[in-house]
């Protein structure tokens, strides 16, 4: 699974950010334009990009990127 | 006046009975000393909502209502009707630019189009009694108590809000009540067998509800047997908001 992919996939749930900002590493609940409507649509993106549910019990528990990233990865098998 | 709101000697039948509010809805009925026929896509589970009611000469129909002939089974096997709770439904969480047409179609097919097709095909085989109630199951969504993720369902909801008045206008000559109950959060498994929603997700939404709580199946149960009964003989195309006072807010 391609990190750079993943993180421009990411980038794309946000209005306005480009995934240059974004690193494995980001504390994205730290960001200041994060909400709860990004997060449904974070977790709608691992669905519909890589057949990989996740539940609201994850994302809440994740606290960087990487965390979720490693749940996809780890599930997806393509 | 508690005989006013039995349903001794009439029938009964309940879409979606195999769990929570359907499965309710059935078992309070017999207690109010309805028969009932209770419909489900699933055997087993209906058999146990079935082996778990009250009285005699109940009965189960297996068919999956989001199919042309999942219907057509239900009308066919169907017996004349005194009440009519249309419950079955699906819920389906997507963000706007998530959606697509088959996702709308899914959540369409078993919250809207199956319960207007059955009471449409059921009125076609005369098989609704002079003096019918129809009762929808719909929700606070169709009344535009929304939350996010839930446009499609909340559009499906909306429909049938807007399709029971018009039902109960034309059913009216015909002294068939056709109403809806709209709730709020209800405890059941589709709220928590929903992996899109946490455990802190409800303990914090319950805090919008002025009365401290999600409804039960049974709250929605009551209203529903009020509506089947002759305690509501003056009362069609009404969308009942059951929601714990959420709207309040």
């Amino acid at each position: 699974m391609d990190e750079k992919i993943f993180l421009e996939k990411f980038a794309e749930q946000f209005d306005e950010r480009d995934s240059s900002t974004l690193s494995l590493g980001t504390k994205f609940r730290e960001l200041s334009d994060w909400s709860s409507l990004i997060a449904l649509s974070v977790m709608a993106m691992c669905t519909e990009e890589y057949n990989v549910i996740l539940s609201a019990d994850e994302m809440e528990k994740a606290n960087t990127i990487f965390d979720i990233y490693d749940i996809v990865k780890s599930r997806n098998n393509g | 006046m508690a005989s006013k709101f039995s349903l001794d000697n009439r029938t009964v039948l309940v879409t979606g009975a195999s769990s929570g509010i359907g499965a309710s809805v059935a078992a309070e009925c017999c207690e109010m000393g309805a028969r009932v026929v209770i419909t489900a896509r699933n055997r087993e589970r209906l058999d146990v909502v079935l082996g778990k009611i009250s009285g005699t000469g109940n009965s189960s129909i297996v068919a999956d209502l989001s199919t042309e002939e999942g219907i057509d089974t239900i009308v066919s096997e169907s017996p004349v009707l005194d009440g009519l709770v249309l419950n079955a439904g699906i819920v389906i969480t997507s963000p706007l630019q998530f959606i697509k047409r088959e996702t709308i179609q899914s959540v369409f097919d078993v919250n809207t189009f199956a319960p207007m097709l059955l009471l449409q095909k059921l009125l076609k085989a005369k098989k609704m009694a002079n003096g019918a109630s129809a009762v929808f199951t719909s929700s606070m969504a169709g009344m535009g108590s929304v939350t996010m993720g839930n446009a499609i369902y909340s559009a499906s909801k909306g429909a049938i809000n807007a399709f029971v008045r018009s039902a109960a206008l034309e059913l009216a000559s015909k002294n068939i009540r056709v109403n809806s109950v709209c709730p709020g959060m209800v405890d059941t498994n589709l709220l928590k067998e929903n992996p899109l929603i946490s455990k802190n997700q409800l303990d914090k939404d319950i805090k919008n509800y002025p009365l401290r709580r999600y409804g039960t199946p049974n709250d929605i149960a009551y209203a529903i047997i009020y509506l089947l009964s002759d305690a509501s003989s003056w009362v069609t195309g009404d969308n009942m908001l059951i929601d714990g006072g959420f709207s309040l807010n």
